[in-house]
């Protein structure tokens, strides 16, 4: 069965759609990219995947997402338990200020009741080590988590989504305000989550779609124009509004 | 174009250090009225608790202990009250409620002195002297704090109505810290599966904890110094008890009650040197309380 399939999803903030009747499936162990000039949709969609937009004043939705076998906009379900089950990685790395490298990785475990401290320093090394920081960081961890680098600093965010080991983690645009050396090495570090787990990431960069997913949804003006194996989305693209976006010739 | 661009620098660099001249030239002639009594009592002057006019004997120990305790009371009813209000209004409330709710708040810091002063003269110590008093007595009188007679006046009455005087002050400088903190933050808890109260503490109280200590000293800043209500309020009597039954005075009531009589020259001198005390003591207060700040960014 597939992790995520989304059926039939609209969403608005206020009265503009901002989401057109989306429907895609994702398995396991892939790397799914969301492109799309700005404004297409695509940031909102993946805010979609772990009820984040309806945080946002004025979104709602409509449709199902399904994820592990769950609607996880069934009536009675709890967002925060959805939450709890997706990792989250933003633009701007956002360790949390006043929190310490081993406390803004253990936050989301302290979240989910794990208080024992030979439980928490397992986790956050294993985490840390995911995220291909833990060498970096191992002798500092009481240092504030703002402290690193700016790629470091998204490193650390990945591994605060990914102690808690959710199946899947959403990255909306981890590598825009990084520097070309951070964003190879993040971009090398999602090849190896694949292992782990699914990720899907927004990209406003066409080359990284192309890089690093196995498969690429083309995001327009709120609709999912098409989506596909990602080197037939490049190479033999199905919709002329494709192929105009992937050659340069818009957006 | 050159020489008026000139003219007006000269104007805003007169006036801004003008403003610093006023502040200096205040101190040296607080200090200089203050001397006779300084000279004649010494360093015992802030030490010593009696304060007789006849016999000429003044000490201002009873209203720097007035001026704390009843800013220490009010700090500790505000902060709470102060920070729920912020984050009810930053965090949870539709914008059609926080607007008129935030208005009114912050009406609060309009509303003159004196008029809280009679306010708290005929309702609030009333109130505190039939219903609060004797309830804190019975379970909590174990405590010296809460023994003695049940009047309402006093400094516990003083404390309340400064803690209700400086919730504005503290509230909506602590909506403006809450504000400053990235919308990211709130959203990374959030994508944690944190709570919506777990994603307060660990976004934003958390985060802005050192704004919020600064927004706390401007409000002890303003309780120090607060004269009219708390005059109305603290009943009078310069003395140092545990009961904040009791009456006591602080550094600001003492110079609105006793400068117009002060007929003596050690009288008048012993009272700018109280005033000189509440300087110095808000001045400490204040960079401590900086330096605390200094110091939490320093670890952020």
């Amino acid at each position: 069965m597939e992790l995520i399939a989304v059926k039939n999803l609209s969403a608005w903030f206020g009265e503009f759609q901002a989401l057109k009747n989306i429907s895609l499936v994702a398995e396991r162990h892939e790397v799914v990219a969301l492109i799309g000039p700005s404004g297409c949709g695509k940031s909102t969609f993946v805010r979609c995947l772990n009820r984040l937009h309806e945080e946002v004043p004025g979104g709602h939705l409509q449709g199902e997402v399904w994820l592990d076998g769950q609607n996880i906009y069934a009536p009675g379900v709890d967002p925060v338990n959805v939450r709890r089950g997706v990792g989250m990685v933003f633009q701007k790395p956002n360790p949390f200020p006043g929190m310490s490298i081993f406390e803004n990785v253990s936050v989301g475990l302290r979240l989910a009741g794990i208080s024992k401290r030979a439980v928490l320093a397992e986790k956050v090394e294993q985490a840390l080590r995911q995220a291909v920081l833990w060498d970096e960081v191992k002798d500092v961890l009481k240092r504030p988590g703002t402290s690193l680098s700016g790629g470091q600093q998204q490193r650390l965010c990945i591994a605060r989504a990914l102690a808690v080991e959710p199946p899947v983690i959403l990255m909306d645009e981890p590598t825009s305000a990084l520097d070309p050396i951070s964003t190879a090495k993040i971009e090398e570090l999602i090849q190896e989550l694949k292992e782990r787990v699914t990720v899907v990431i927004v990209t406003h960069n066409m080359q990284q779609a192309a890089r690093i997913s196995d498969r690429t949804a083309f995001f327009l003006l709120g609709e999912l124009v098409e989506y596909g194996k990602t080197d037939q989305v490049f190479t033999q693209p199905q919709d002329e509004r494709t192929e105009r976006y992937i050659t340069g010739r818009f957006g | 174009m050159r020489s008026s661009d000139k003219l007006f620098y000269y104007l805003l660099k007169t006036l801004a250090w003008g403003v610093v001249g006023l502040l200096a030239a205040m101190v040296l002639v607080v200090l200089w009225m203050s001397w006779e009594a300084l000279g004649h009592f010494g360093l015992r002057f802030f030490v010593d608790a009696s304060w007789d006019s006849w016999r000429e004997e003044f000490g201002a120990l009873a209203f720097i202990y007035g001026t704390l305790v009843t800013s220490f009371i009010a700090v500790l009813l505000a902060v709470p009250v102060s920070l729920a209000v912020a984050l009810y209004l930053n965090e949870l409330a539709p914008p059609w409620i926080a607007r008129p709710l935030g208005f009114f708040v912050e009406m609060l810091a309009a509303i003159p002195s004196i008029v809280y002063g009679l306010w708290g003269l005929f309702v609030l110590a009333p109130f505190l002297r039939d219903h609060v008093q004797p309830l804190l007595a019975t379970y909590l009188g174990f405590l010296p704090f809460f023994q003695g007679p049940q009047m309402g006046v006093g400094l516990l009455g003083a404390g309340v109505i400064l803690a209700i005087m400086i919730i504005p002050t503290i509230a909506s400088i602590s909506r403006e810290v809450f504000k400053s903190v990235p919308e990211s933050l709130r959203e990374a808890a959030l994508g944690l599966g944190a709570t919506r109260w777990e994603m307060l503490r660990i976004a934003v109280l958390r985060v802005a904890l050192s704004g919020v200590m600064g927004a706390v000293v401007l409000g002890l800043g303003r309780a120090l110094g607060e004269t009219m209500a708390v005059t109305m309020l603290i009943g009078n009597r310069p003395q140092i008890v545990w009961s904040l039954f009791e009456s006591g005075q602080t550094m600001a009531s003492i110079l609105a009650n006793q400068y117009a009589e002060a007929d003596s020259s050690l009288h008048l001198s012993a009272l700018t040197a109280v005033g000189l005390a509440l300087f110095v003591v808000s001045l400490v207060i204040n960079s401590l309380a900086r330096w605390i700040i200094w110091r939490m960014q320093r670890v952020v």
